[in-house]
Protein backbone atom coordinates (compact mmCIF):
# COMPACT_ATOMS: atom_id res chain seq x y z
CA UNK A 1 0.00 0.00 0.00
CA UNK A 2 1.52 3.29 -0.71
CA UNK A 3 2.65 5.73 1.62
CA UNK A 4 -0.59 8.37 0.91
CA UNK A 5 -2.74 5.54 1.76
CA UNK A 6 -1.61 4.60 4.99
CA UNK A 7 -1.69 8.74 5.46
CA UNK A 8 -5.57 8.95 4.25
CA UNK A 9 -6.85 6.02 6.36
CA UNK A 10 -4.89 6.42 9.74
CA UNK A 11 -6.23 4.40 12.28
CA UNK A 12 -8.17 7.16 13.76
CA UNK A 13 -10.03 7.50 10.76
CA UNK A 14 -10.70 3.82 10.53
CA UNK A 15 -11.65 3.56 14.08
CA UNK A 16 -14.67 6.28 13.88
CA UNK A 17 -15.74 4.64 10.53
CA UNK A 18 -16.24 1.49 12.25
CA UNK A 19 -17.50 2.51 14.98
CA UNK A 20 -19.00 6.07 14.88
CA UNK A 21 -19.77 8.08 17.15
CA UNK A 22 -23.04 9.88 18.22
CA UNK A 23 -24.75 8.31 15.06
CA UNK A 24 -28.54 8.44 14.57
CA UNK A 25 -31.18 10.98 15.10
CA UNK A 26 -31.13 12.98 18.58
CA UNK A 27 -34.65 12.82 19.75
CA UNK A 28 -33.79 15.82 21.60
CA UNK A 29 -32.69 18.22 18.56
CA UNK A 30 -33.73 21.96 17.91
CA UNK A 31 -31.95 22.42 14.88
CA UNK A 32 -31.17 20.21 12.13
CA UNK A 33 -29.45 20.61 8.41
CA UNK A 34 -28.71 17.92 5.98
CA UNK A 35 -25.72 18.24 3.93
CA UNK A 36 -25.37 15.67 0.62
CA UNK A 37 -22.37 15.45 -2.55
CA UNK A 38 -24.96 15.11 -5.56
CA UNK A 39 -21.83 13.95 -8.02
CA UNK A 40 -20.90 11.17 -5.24
CA UNK A 41 -24.15 10.56 -3.52
CA UNK A 42 -23.05 11.18 0.27
CA UNK A 43 -25.06 12.63 2.74
CA UNK A 44 -25.35 13.87 6.64
CA UNK A 45 -27.38 14.94 8.53
CA UNK A 46 -26.46 16.71 11.84
CA UNK A 47 -28.64 17.25 14.73
CA UNK A 48 -27.94 19.90 17.50
CA UNK A 49 -29.62 20.71 20.47
CA UNK A 50 -28.21 24.20 21.24
CA UNK A 51 -28.73 25.75 24.75
CA UNK A 52 -28.25 29.94 24.26
CA UNK A 53 -25.00 29.63 22.06
CA UNK A 54 -23.48 26.51 22.57
CA UNK A 55 -24.25 22.66 21.26
CA UNK A 56 -25.34 20.52 24.35
CA UNK A 57 -26.50 17.88 22.12
CA UNK A 58 -24.88 16.75 18.78
CA UNK A 59 -25.20 13.61 16.65
CA UNK A 60 -24.88 12.66 13.02
CA UNK A 61 -26.82 10.28 10.36
CA UNK A 62 -26.06 9.63 7.05
CA UNK A 63 -24.11 7.31 4.45
CA UNK A 64 -21.12 7.41 2.67
CA UNK A 65 -17.03 7.06 1.98
CA UNK A 66 -15.04 5.92 5.17
CA UNK A 67 -13.70 9.46 5.23
CA UNK A 68 -16.80 11.22 5.49
CA UNK A 69 -18.47 9.31 7.88
CA UNK A 70 -15.31 9.19 10.09
CA UNK A 71 -15.13 12.69 9.66
CA UNK A 72 -18.26 13.55 10.91
CA UNK A 73 -18.25 11.12 13.62
CA UNK A 74 -15.31 12.91 14.83
CA UNK A 75 -16.53 16.27 14.14
CA UNK A 76 -19.56 15.36 16.54
CA UNK A 77 -17.07 14.94 19.29
CA UNK A 78 -15.28 18.09 19.09
CA UNK A 79 -17.55 21.00 18.88
CA UNK A 80 -20.11 19.40 21.53
CA UNK A 81 -19.81 22.44 24.03
CA UNK A 82 -18.75 25.30 21.36
CA UNK A 83 -20.29 28.26 20.07
CA UNK A 84 -20.58 28.81 16.42
CA UNK A 85 -17.90 31.43 16.48
CA UNK A 86 -15.61 28.58 17.98
CA UNK A 87 -16.85 25.74 15.68
CA UNK A 88 -16.32 28.46 12.73
CA UNK A 89 -12.43 28.37 14.12
CA UNK A 90 -11.98 25.11 14.55
CA UNK A 91 -13.48 24.50 11.24
CA UNK A 92 -11.01 26.93 9.32
CA UNK A 93 -8.36 25.05 10.66
CA UNK A 94 -9.76 21.97 9.55
CA UNK A 95 -10.06 23.02 6.43
CA UNK A 96 -6.35 24.18 6.41
CA UNK A 97 -5.38 20.79 7.18
CA UNK A 98 -7.18 18.77 4.68
CA UNK A 99 -5.94 20.92 2.16
CA UNK A 100 -2.30 22.23 3.20
CA UNK A 101 -1.69 18.37 4.77
CA UNK A 102 0.57 20.91 7.83
CA UNK A 103 -1.29 19.56 11.04
CA UNK A 104 -0.53 21.84 14.15
CA UNK A 105 0.61 20.20 17.59
CA UNK A 106 -1.84 20.93 19.18
CA UNK A 107 -4.78 20.05 16.99
CA UNK A 108 -5.36 16.74 18.31
CA UNK A 109 -7.44 14.06 16.21
CA UNK A 110 -8.66 16.29 13.83
CA UNK A 111 -4.77 16.06 12.43
CA UNK A 112 -5.50 12.17 11.29
CA UNK A 113 -7.62 14.03 8.40
CA UNK A 114 -3.75 15.37 6.97
CA UNK A 115 -3.57 12.99 4.43
CA UNK A 116 -6.76 14.14 2.41
CA UNK A 117 -4.71 16.77 0.97
CA UNK A 118 -3.34 14.09 -1.32
CA UNK A 119 -6.64 13.21 -2.49
CA UNK A 120 -8.41 16.21 -4.12
CA UNK A 121 -11.67 14.48 -5.30
CA UNK A 122 -11.70 13.71 -1.26
CA UNK A 123 -11.69 16.46 0.08
CA UNK A 124 -15.24 17.12 -0.45
CA UNK A 125 -16.15 13.83 1.82
CA UNK A 126 -13.93 15.26 4.86
CA UNK A 127 -15.90 18.58 5.09
CA UNK A 128 -19.52 17.31 3.87
CA UNK A 129 -20.09 17.29 8.13
CA UNK A 130 -18.73 20.42 8.83
CA UNK A 131 -20.49 22.04 6.15
CA UNK A 132 -24.04 20.40 7.44
CA UNK A 133 -23.18 21.65 11.24
CA UNK A 134 -22.31 24.94 10.42
CA UNK A 135 -25.84 24.88 8.79
CA UNK A 136 -27.50 23.91 11.41
CA UNK A 137 -26.01 26.47 13.94
CA UNK A 138 -27.47 28.96 11.54
CA UNK A 139 -30.35 27.52 10.71
CA UNK A 140 -33.98 28.24 12.44
CA UNK A 141 -35.11 26.51 15.36
CA UNK A 142 -37.06 23.42 13.62
CA UNK A 143 -38.09 22.88 11.00
CA UNK A 144 -35.22 21.22 8.85
CA UNK A 145 -33.01 23.16 6.34
CA UNK A 146 -31.38 21.28 3.38
CA UNK A 147 -28.12 22.31 1.45
CA UNK A 148 -28.07 21.14 -1.65
CA UNK A 149 -24.59 21.18 -2.06
CA UNK A 150 -21.56 23.05 -0.77
CA UNK A 151 -18.69 24.63 -2.01
CA UNK A 152 -15.07 24.13 -0.24
CA UNK B 1 -11.65 -14.75 -31.52
CA UNK B 2 -10.17 -11.03 -31.45
CA UNK B 3 -6.46 -10.62 -31.32
CA UNK B 4 -6.34 -8.45 -27.96
CA UNK B 5 -2.46 -7.48 -28.17
CA UNK B 6 -3.08 -5.87 -31.67
CA UNK B 7 -6.29 -3.86 -30.42
CA UNK B 8 -4.44 -2.70 -27.36
CA UNK B 9 -1.64 -1.46 -29.89
CA UNK B 10 -4.38 0.54 -31.48
CA UNK B 11 -5.27 2.82 -28.31
CA UNK B 12 -2.35 4.76 -27.73
CA UNK B 13 -3.93 6.04 -23.80
CA UNK B 14 -3.48 2.63 -22.76
CA UNK B 15 0.57 2.62 -22.92
CA UNK B 16 0.76 4.54 -19.78
CA UNK B 17 1.57 3.87 -15.81
CA UNK B 18 -0.84 5.32 -13.27
CA UNK B 19 0.95 5.84 -9.42
CA UNK B 20 3.41 3.60 -11.22
CA UNK B 21 1.44 0.50 -12.17
CA UNK B 22 0.39 0.13 -15.48
CA UNK B 23 -3.04 1.67 -16.59
CA UNK B 24 -5.89 -0.91 -16.61
CA UNK B 25 -8.46 1.25 -17.77
CA UNK B 26 -12.00 -0.57 -16.23
CA UNK B 27 -14.21 2.32 -16.72
CA UNK B 28 -15.87 1.75 -20.18
CA UNK B 29 -19.09 2.14 -18.92
CA UNK B 30 -18.39 5.77 -18.64
CA UNK B 31 -16.19 6.40 -22.08
CA UNK B 32 -14.15 3.94 -23.81
CA UNK B 33 -10.44 5.18 -24.91
CA UNK B 34 -9.92 5.61 -28.66
CA UNK B 35 -8.23 4.37 -31.47
CA UNK B 36 -5.39 5.83 -32.97
CA UNK B 37 -7.31 6.27 -36.41
CA UNK B 38 -10.16 7.95 -34.50
CA UNK B 39 -7.10 10.46 -33.49
CA UNK B 40 -5.92 10.85 -36.60
CA UNK B 41 -9.35 11.86 -38.21
CA UNK B 42 -9.82 14.61 -35.99
CA UNK B 43 -6.11 15.95 -36.60
CA UNK B 44 -6.36 15.17 -40.29
CA UNK B 45 -9.59 16.68 -40.10
CA UNK B 46 -8.41 20.04 -38.31
CA UNK B 47 -5.14 20.44 -40.63
CA UNK B 48 -6.59 19.84 -43.67
CA UNK B 49 -10.36 19.97 -44.28
CA UNK B 50 -11.81 21.89 -41.67
CA UNK B 51 -14.45 24.84 -43.07
CA UNK B 52 -18.31 25.00 -42.36
CA UNK B 53 -20.33 22.71 -44.43
CA UNK B 54 -23.49 23.12 -46.44
CA UNK B 55 -22.69 26.97 -47.13
CA UNK B 56 -19.39 27.35 -48.81
CA UNK B 57 -18.85 26.34 -52.57
CA UNK B 58 -15.31 26.67 -52.41
CA UNK B 59 -12.91 23.50 -52.22
CA UNK B 60 -12.54 22.91 -48.38
CA UNK B 61 -16.02 23.43 -47.58
CA UNK B 62 -16.92 20.65 -50.49
CA UNK B 63 -14.43 18.21 -49.02
CA UNK B 64 -15.82 19.18 -45.54
CA UNK B 65 -19.59 19.14 -46.37
CA UNK B 66 -18.98 15.28 -48.27
CA UNK B 67 -16.96 14.03 -45.12
CA UNK B 68 -19.89 14.74 -42.73
CA UNK B 69 -22.19 13.78 -44.98
CA UNK B 70 -20.32 10.61 -45.40
CA UNK B 71 -20.27 10.23 -41.92
CA UNK B 72 -24.16 10.12 -41.49
CA UNK B 73 -24.17 7.82 -43.97
CA UNK B 74 -21.69 5.53 -42.46
CA UNK B 75 -23.97 5.77 -39.44
CA UNK B 76 -26.75 4.67 -41.37
CA UNK B 77 -24.97 1.64 -42.56
CA UNK B 78 -23.70 1.13 -38.88
CA UNK B 79 -27.37 0.35 -37.52
CA UNK B 80 -28.92 -0.38 -40.74
CA UNK B 81 -31.04 2.90 -40.95
CA UNK B 82 -33.18 2.69 -44.18
CA UNK B 83 -31.81 6.52 -44.78
CA UNK B 84 -29.69 8.50 -44.19
CA UNK B 85 -31.99 11.09 -43.24
CA UNK B 86 -32.69 9.28 -40.46
CA UNK B 87 -29.88 10.42 -38.35
CA UNK B 88 -29.65 13.17 -36.95
CA UNK B 89 -26.29 14.58 -35.16
CA UNK B 90 -26.85 15.55 -31.52
CA UNK B 91 -24.32 16.17 -28.34
CA UNK B 92 -25.21 12.82 -27.13
CA UNK B 93 -27.41 10.18 -25.89
CA UNK B 94 -29.26 12.68 -23.74
CA UNK B 95 -29.19 15.38 -26.56
CA UNK B 96 -30.92 12.81 -28.35
CA UNK B 97 -33.81 11.98 -25.59
CA UNK B 98 -34.12 15.42 -24.61
CA UNK B 99 -35.29 16.56 -28.27
CA UNK B 100 -38.03 13.64 -28.92
CA UNK B 101 -39.44 14.38 -25.38
CA UNK B 102 -39.38 17.79 -25.84
CA UNK B 103 -40.31 17.89 -30.14
CA UNK B 104 -42.28 14.69 -30.06
CA UNK B 105 -43.60 15.30 -26.13
CA UNK B 106 -45.00 18.71 -26.83
CA UNK B 107 -46.28 17.60 -29.97
CA UNK B 108 -48.16 14.79 -29.13
CA UNK B 109 -48.68 14.13 -25.34
CA UNK B 110 -51.61 15.50 -23.66
CA UNK B 111 -53.09 14.74 -20.15
CA UNK B 112 -54.30 11.18 -19.45
CA UNK B 113 -51.97 9.87 -21.50
CA UNK B 114 -49.25 7.68 -20.27
CA UNK B 115 -45.82 7.82 -20.94
CA UNK B 116 -43.93 4.55 -19.54
CA UNK B 117 -40.50 3.67 -18.60
CA UNK B 118 -38.65 1.41 -16.45
CA UNK B 119 -36.81 1.31 -13.14
CA UNK B 120 -33.93 0.97 -14.67
CA UNK B 121 -33.37 3.65 -16.61
CA UNK B 122 -30.22 6.33 -16.96
CA UNK B 123 -31.67 9.44 -15.29
CA UNK B 124 -30.87 10.60 -19.16
CA UNK B 125 -33.64 8.21 -20.03
CA UNK B 126 -36.00 9.31 -16.75
CA UNK B 127 -35.69 13.09 -16.11
CA UNK B 128 -36.55 14.44 -19.69
CA UNK B 129 -39.70 12.07 -19.36
CA UNK B 130 -40.60 13.41 -15.96
CA UNK B 131 -40.40 16.70 -17.48
CA UNK B 132 -42.32 16.05 -20.56
CA UNK B 133 -44.89 14.39 -18.45
CA UNK B 134 -45.28 17.34 -16.17
CA UNK B 135 -45.08 20.04 -19.42
CA UNK B 136 -48.62 18.10 -20.80
CA UNK B 137 -50.54 16.79 -17.93
CA UNK B 138 -49.49 12.89 -18.75
CA UNK B 139 -48.52 10.38 -16.24
CA UNK B 140 -44.93 8.93 -16.12
CA UNK B 141 -45.28 5.10 -15.31
CA UNK B 142 -41.93 2.48 -14.72
CA UNK B 143 -42.25 -0.92 -15.65
CA UNK B 144 -40.33 -3.12 -12.48
CA UNK B 145 -37.52 -4.42 -12.46
CA UNK B 146 -37.24 -7.96 -9.81
CA UNK B 147 -35.62 -9.48 -7.75
CA UNK B 148 -33.82 -8.42 -4.31
CA UNK B 149 -30.56 -7.55 -6.67
CA UNK B 150 -32.50 -6.77 -9.38
CA UNK B 151 -31.33 -10.19 -11.06
CA UNK B 152 -34.49 -10.85 -12.33
CA UNK B 153 -34.69 -7.79 -15.28
CA UNK B 154 -38.16 -6.27 -16.06
CA UNK B 155 -41.10 -7.74 -15.06
CA UNK B 156 -42.48 -8.93 -18.38
CA UNK B 157 -45.92 -9.80 -16.81
CA UNK B 158 -46.17 -6.23 -15.90
CA UNK B 159 -45.45 -4.94 -18.99
CA UNK B 160 -48.09 -6.38 -20.49
CA UNK B 161 -50.25 -4.91 -18.25
CA UNK B 162 -48.90 -1.21 -17.77
CA UNK B 163 -48.85 -1.09 -22.10
CA UNK B 164 -52.43 0.18 -22.22
CA UNK B 165 -53.84 2.26 -25.49
CA UNK B 166 -53.42 4.97 -23.00
CA UNK B 167 -49.48 4.42 -23.75
CA UNK B 168 -48.13 6.83 -26.08
CA UNK B 169 -44.84 6.67 -25.70
CA UNK B 170 -42.08 3.61 -24.08
CA UNK B 171 -38.96 5.09 -23.54
CA UNK B 172 -36.03 2.07 -22.14
CA UNK B 173 -32.64 0.90 -22.00
CA UNK B 174 -31.07 -1.33 -24.16
CA UNK B 175 -28.84 -2.35 -21.82
CA UNK B 176 -28.32 -1.28 -17.97
CA UNK B 177 -25.73 0.76 -17.34
CA UNK B 178 -25.20 -0.36 -13.56
CA UNK B 179 -27.34 -3.93 -13.49
CA UNK B 180 -25.69 -5.05 -16.67
CA UNK B 181 -29.29 -5.82 -17.96
CA UNK B 182 -29.41 -6.99 -21.56
CA UNK B 183 -33.42 -5.82 -22.50
CA UNK B 184 -35.22 -8.01 -24.83
CA UNK B 185 -35.37 -4.94 -27.33
CA UNK B 186 -36.96 -6.18 -30.20
CA UNK B 187 -39.95 -8.17 -28.25
CA UNK B 188 -40.39 -4.48 -26.28
CA UNK B 189 -40.83 -2.95 -29.85
CA UNK B 190 -42.87 -5.52 -30.66
CA UNK B 191 -44.90 -5.04 -27.64
CA UNK B 192 -45.07 -1.45 -27.46
CA UNK B 193 -46.49 -1.51 -31.29
CA UNK B 194 -49.30 -3.33 -30.89
CA UNK B 195 -50.64 -0.70 -28.54
CA UNK B 196 -49.72 1.94 -30.65
CA UNK B 197 -46.90 3.17 -28.71
CA UNK B 198 -43.66 5.05 -29.69
CA UNK B 199 -40.51 3.39 -29.14
CA UNK B 200 -37.28 5.19 -27.61
CA UNK B 201 -34.23 2.91 -27.25
CA UNK B 202 -31.36 4.49 -25.09
CA UNK B 203 -28.58 2.28 -26.56
CA UNK B 204 -25.99 4.28 -25.13
CA UNK B 205 -24.61 1.08 -23.10
CA UNK B 206 -25.12 -1.42 -26.45
CA UNK B 207 -24.69 0.50 -29.67
CA UNK B 208 -20.15 -0.16 -29.60
CA UNK B 209 -20.88 -3.45 -28.00
CA UNK B 210 -23.56 -5.45 -30.40
CA UNK B 211 -24.56 -5.80 -33.59
CA UNK B 212 -27.79 -2.97 -33.82
CA UNK B 213 -29.98 -2.95 -36.57
CA UNK B 214 -32.71 -0.27 -35.67
CA UNK B 215 -35.26 -2.17 -38.54
CA UNK B 216 -35.30 -5.82 -36.92
CA UNK B 217 -35.20 -4.15 -33.84
CA UNK B 218 -37.99 -2.31 -34.99
CA UNK B 219 -37.18 0.91 -32.85
CA UNK B 220 -39.08 4.17 -33.68
CA UNK B 221 -35.88 6.24 -32.11
CA UNK B 222 -32.55 5.04 -31.29
CA UNK B 223 -30.40 7.70 -28.98
CA UNK B 224 -26.65 6.62 -28.14
CA UNK B 225 -22.90 8.40 -27.77
CA UNK B 226 -19.97 8.77 -30.06
CA UNK B 227 -17.37 8.66 -26.61
CA UNK B 228 -18.81 4.88 -25.41
CA UNK B 229 -18.38 3.46 -28.69
CA UNK B 230 -14.32 4.51 -29.29
CA UNK B 231 -15.85 7.90 -30.92
CA UNK B 232 -15.25 11.39 -29.86
CA UNK B 233 -16.50 13.13 -26.84
CA UNK B 234 -19.26 15.81 -27.81
CA UNK B 235 -21.18 13.64 -30.68
CA UNK B 236 -23.93 11.40 -30.95
CA UNK B 237 -27.14 10.34 -32.76
CA UNK B 238 -30.83 10.56 -32.37
CA UNK B 239 -32.17 7.80 -34.88
CA UNK B 240 -35.38 8.47 -36.03
CA UNK B 241 -37.72 6.51 -38.27
CA UNK B 242 -38.62 8.59 -41.60
CA UNK B 243 -42.17 8.99 -41.17
CA UNK B 244 -41.63 10.22 -37.78
CA UNK B 245 -39.42 12.99 -38.28
CA UNK B 246 -40.50 14.32 -40.98
CA UNK B 247 -43.82 15.23 -38.74
CA UNK B 248 -41.72 16.66 -36.11
CA UNK B 249 -41.36 20.21 -35.37
CA UNK B 250 -37.61 20.90 -34.85
CA UNK B 251 -36.78 21.89 -30.91
CA UNK B 252 -33.72 24.19 -31.80
CA UNK B 253 -34.34 27.27 -34.66
CA UNK B 254 -31.33 29.17 -36.50
CA UNK B 255 -29.21 28.99 -39.24
CA UNK B 256 -29.23 25.63 -41.95
CA UNK B 257 -32.25 24.41 -40.76
CA UNK B 258 -34.36 26.59 -42.74
CA UNK B 259 -36.01 26.65 -46.34
CA UNK B 260 -36.88 30.06 -46.93
CA UNK B 261 -36.92 32.93 -43.70
CA UNK B 262 -39.24 36.01 -44.32
CA UNK B 263 -39.24 39.06 -41.12
CA UNK B 264 -42.78 37.11 -40.86
CA UNK B 265 -42.11 33.86 -40.29
CA UNK B 266 -39.69 30.68 -41.59
CA UNK B 267 -39.97 26.90 -42.80
CA UNK B 268 -38.34 24.30 -42.14
CA UNK B 269 -36.20 21.88 -44.34
CA UNK B 270 -36.68 18.27 -43.82
CA UNK B 271 -34.82 15.79 -41.61
CA UNK B 272 -32.23 15.59 -40.72
CA UNK B 273 -31.35 19.60 -40.80
CA UNK B 274 -34.31 20.38 -39.63
CA UNK B 275 -33.09 18.97 -36.00
CA UNK B 276 -29.83 20.39 -36.99
CA UNK B 277 -29.99 24.32 -35.89
CA UNK B 278 -26.18 26.21 -36.16
CA UNK B 279 -23.44 25.00 -37.18
CA UNK B 280 -22.51 21.59 -36.67
CA UNK B 281 -20.21 19.55 -34.37
CA UNK B 282 -18.17 18.06 -38.20
CA UNK B 283 -14.94 17.32 -36.63
CA UNK B 284 -16.24 14.63 -34.04
CA UNK B 285 -19.15 13.54 -36.80
CA UNK B 286 -16.76 12.49 -38.90
CA UNK B 287 -14.35 10.84 -36.45
CA UNK B 288 -17.49 9.01 -35.61
CA UNK B 289 -17.67 7.56 -38.86
CA UNK B 290 -14.20 6.35 -38.68
CA UNK B 291 -15.04 4.65 -35.11
CA UNK B 292 -17.77 2.83 -37.11
CA UNK B 293 -15.59 1.45 -39.64
CA UNK B 294 -12.46 0.73 -36.65
CA UNK B 295 -15.35 -1.57 -34.86
CA UNK B 296 -17.26 -3.23 -37.70
CA UNK B 297 -13.18 -4.19 -39.01
CA UNK B 298 -12.89 -5.73 -35.95
CA UNK B 299 -16.87 -7.39 -35.94
CA UNK B 300 -19.41 -6.32 -33.06
CA UNK B 301 -20.62 -9.84 -32.98
CA UNK B 302 -17.34 -10.64 -31.99
CA UNK B 303 -16.96 -7.67 -29.23
CA UNK B 304 -19.90 -8.89 -27.73
CA UNK B 305 -18.74 -12.33 -27.22
CA UNK B 306 -15.37 -10.80 -25.50
CA UNK B 307 -17.26 -8.60 -23.76
CA UNK B 308 -19.52 -11.78 -22.65
CA UNK B 309 -16.46 -14.01 -21.53
CA UNK B 310 -15.13 -10.85 -19.49
CA UNK B 311 -18.19 -10.48 -17.34
CA UNK B 312 -18.68 -14.20 -16.78
CA UNK B 313 -14.86 -14.02 -15.72
CA UNK B 314 -15.60 -11.44 -13.69
CA UNK B 315 -18.68 -12.69 -12.18
CA UNK B 316 -16.72 -15.87 -11.29
CA UNK B 317 -13.69 -14.23 -9.43
CA UNK B 318 -15.52 -11.75 -7.93
CA UNK B 319 -17.80 -14.14 -6.00
CA UNK B 320 -15.11 -15.00 -4.25
CA UNK B 321 -14.60 -12.25 -2.47
CA UNK B 322 -15.70 -11.97 1.27
CA UNK B 323 -18.64 -10.04 1.82
CA UNK B 324 -19.17 -8.50 -1.72
CA UNK B 325 -22.82 -8.28 -3.19
CA UNK B 326 -23.13 -8.29 -7.22
CA UNK B 327 -26.31 -6.78 -8.52
CA UNK B 328 -28.04 -7.87 -11.93
CA UNK B 329 -28.32 -11.10 -13.44
CA UNK B 330 -26.68 -14.31 -12.18
CA UNK B 331 -23.53 -15.91 -12.66
CA UNK B 332 -24.31 -17.93 -16.16
CA UNK B 333 -27.37 -15.65 -17.10
CA UNK B 334 -26.94 -13.05 -20.19
CA UNK B 335 -24.91 -9.87 -18.96
CA UNK B 336 -23.22 -7.19 -20.90
CA UNK B 337 -19.40 -6.71 -20.26
CA UNK B 338 -20.15 -4.85 -16.78
CA UNK B 339 -20.28 -5.85 -13.44
CA UNK B 340 -21.56 -3.61 -10.46
CA UNK B 341 -20.95 -4.56 -7.00
CA UNK B 342 -20.67 -3.45 -3.45
CA UNK B 343 -19.17 -4.50 0.47
CA UNK B 344 -21.91 -4.12 3.17
CA UNK B 345 -18.83 -2.42 4.79
CA UNK B 346 -16.80 -0.53 2.77
CA UNK B 347 -17.91 2.04 0.31
CA UNK B 348 -17.88 2.25 -3.00
CA UNK B 349 -15.30 5.59 -2.74
CA UNK B 350 -12.98 4.00 -0.79
CA UNK B 351 -12.65 0.78 -2.81
CA UNK B 352 -11.80 3.23 -6.09
CA UNK B 353 -9.37 5.34 -4.17
CA UNK B 354 -7.57 2.04 -3.22
CA UNK B 355 -8.14 0.47 -6.97
CA UNK B 356 -6.71 3.34 -8.43
CA UNK B 357 -3.60 3.18 -6.45
CA UNK B 358 -3.36 0.24 -8.13
CA UNK B 359 -3.64 1.44 -11.64
CA UNK B 360 -7.32 0.74 -11.97
CA UNK B 361 -9.38 2.77 -13.45
CA UNK B 362 -12.90 1.99 -11.58
CA UNK B 363 -16.47 4.23 -10.68
CA UNK B 364 -17.88 3.78 -7.84
CA UNK B 365 -21.34 5.58 -6.78
CA UNK B 366 -24.84 5.88 -8.06
CA UNK B 367 -24.19 5.38 -11.96
CA UNK B 368 -27.01 8.44 -12.26
CA UNK B 369 -29.52 5.51 -10.96
CA UNK B 370 -30.70 7.20 -7.75
CA UNK B 371 -33.95 5.66 -7.78
CA UNK B 372 -32.95 1.59 -8.71
CA UNK B 373 -29.81 2.58 -5.83
CA UNK B 374 -32.72 3.34 -3.34
CA UNK B 375 -34.84 0.17 -4.39
CA UNK B 376 -32.40 -2.02 -4.16
CA UNK B 377 -31.47 -0.62 -0.66
CA UNK B 378 -27.66 0.89 -1.96
CA UNK B 379 -25.96 4.12 -1.57
CA UNK B 380 -23.87 3.14 -4.46
CA UNK B 381 -21.77 0.45 -6.24
CA UNK B 382 -18.74 -0.52 -7.24
CA UNK B 383 -18.61 -0.95 -11.25
CA UNK B 384 -16.21 -2.74 -13.62
CA UNK B 385 -16.84 -2.10 -17.12
CA UNK B 386 -15.28 -3.97 -20.00
CA UNK B 387 -14.68 -3.68 -23.68
CA UNK B 388 -12.58 -4.51 -26.83
CA UNK B 389 -9.09 -3.92 -25.02
CA UNK B 390 -9.84 -5.58 -21.57
CA UNK B 391 -8.06 -9.18 -20.67
CA UNK B 392 -8.90 -11.90 -18.27
CA UNK B 393 -5.54 -11.07 -16.16
CA UNK B 394 -6.69 -7.52 -15.51
CA UNK B 395 -9.33 -9.04 -13.70
CA UNK B 396 -7.17 -11.23 -11.82
CA UNK B 397 -5.59 -7.85 -10.95
CA UNK B 398 -9.05 -6.54 -10.25
CA UNK B 399 -9.63 -9.12 -7.81
CA UNK B 400 -6.33 -8.80 -5.88
CA UNK B 401 -6.72 -5.57 -5.74
CA UNK B 402 -10.06 -5.42 -4.10
CA UNK B 403 -9.43 -8.73 -2.07
CA UNK B 404 -6.42 -6.58 -0.57
CA UNK B 405 -9.04 -3.37 -0.15
CA UNK B 406 -11.62 -5.32 1.87
CA UNK B 407 -8.89 -7.04 3.81
CA UNK B 408 -7.35 -3.78 4.83
CA UNK B 409 -10.72 -2.75 6.32
CA UNK B 410 -11.52 -5.81 8.03
CA UNK B 411 -13.92 -7.58 5.70
CA UNK B 412 -13.09 -11.64 6.15
C1 LIG C 1 -27.59 3.87 -20.30
C2 LIG C 1 -27.10 5.27 -20.48
N1 LIG C 1 -27.93 6.21 -20.96
C3 LIG C 1 -27.53 7.47 -21.16
C4 LIG C 1 -26.26 7.89 -20.87
C5 LIG C 1 -25.89 9.31 -21.10
O1 LIG C 1 -24.97 9.46 -22.12
P1 LIG C 1 -24.29 10.85 -22.40
O2 LIG C 1 -23.77 11.34 -21.09
O3 LIG C 1 -23.21 10.55 -23.37
O4 LIG C 1 -25.34 11.76 -22.96
C6 LIG C 1 -25.35 6.96 -20.36
C7 LIG C 1 -23.97 7.37 -20.05
O5 LIG C 1 -23.52 7.40 -18.94
C8 LIG C 1 -25.79 5.63 -20.15
O6 LIG C 1 -24.96 4.71 -19.65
Amino acid sequence: MSADLTELYQQVILDHNRRPRNRGKLPTANRVAHGDNPTCGDQCSVYLRMDGDRIAEISFDGSGCAISQASASLMTTQIKGKTAPEVQTLYKNFHDIVTTGNAPEEISDLGAFAGVHAFPARIKCATLGWHAAIEAMKSDPMPTTTTESHVD
Amino acid sequence: MLDIQKIRADFPILHQQVHGKPLIYLDNGATSQKPRAVIDSLVHYYERDNSNVHRGLHALSMRATDAYEGARTRIAKFIHAADPAEIIFTRGTTESINLVARSWGHAHLKPGDIVLTTEIEHHSNLVPWQQAARASGATLTYVPVLGADGEGGLDLAALDRLLTPQVKLFAFTHISNTLGTVNPAAEFCRRARAVGAVTVIDAAQSIGHTPFDVQALGADFVAFSGHKMCGPTGIGVLYGRRALLDQLAPDETGGGMVSQVTYDDARWKPAPERFEAGTPNMADAIALGVACDYLDALGRDRIAAHDAVLAQCAMAKLSTLPGIRIIGPRAGAERSGLVSFAFAEVHAHDIVTFADEDGLALRGGHHCNQPLMRKLGLTGTTRASFYLYNTEEEIDLLVASLRRTVKFFGVT
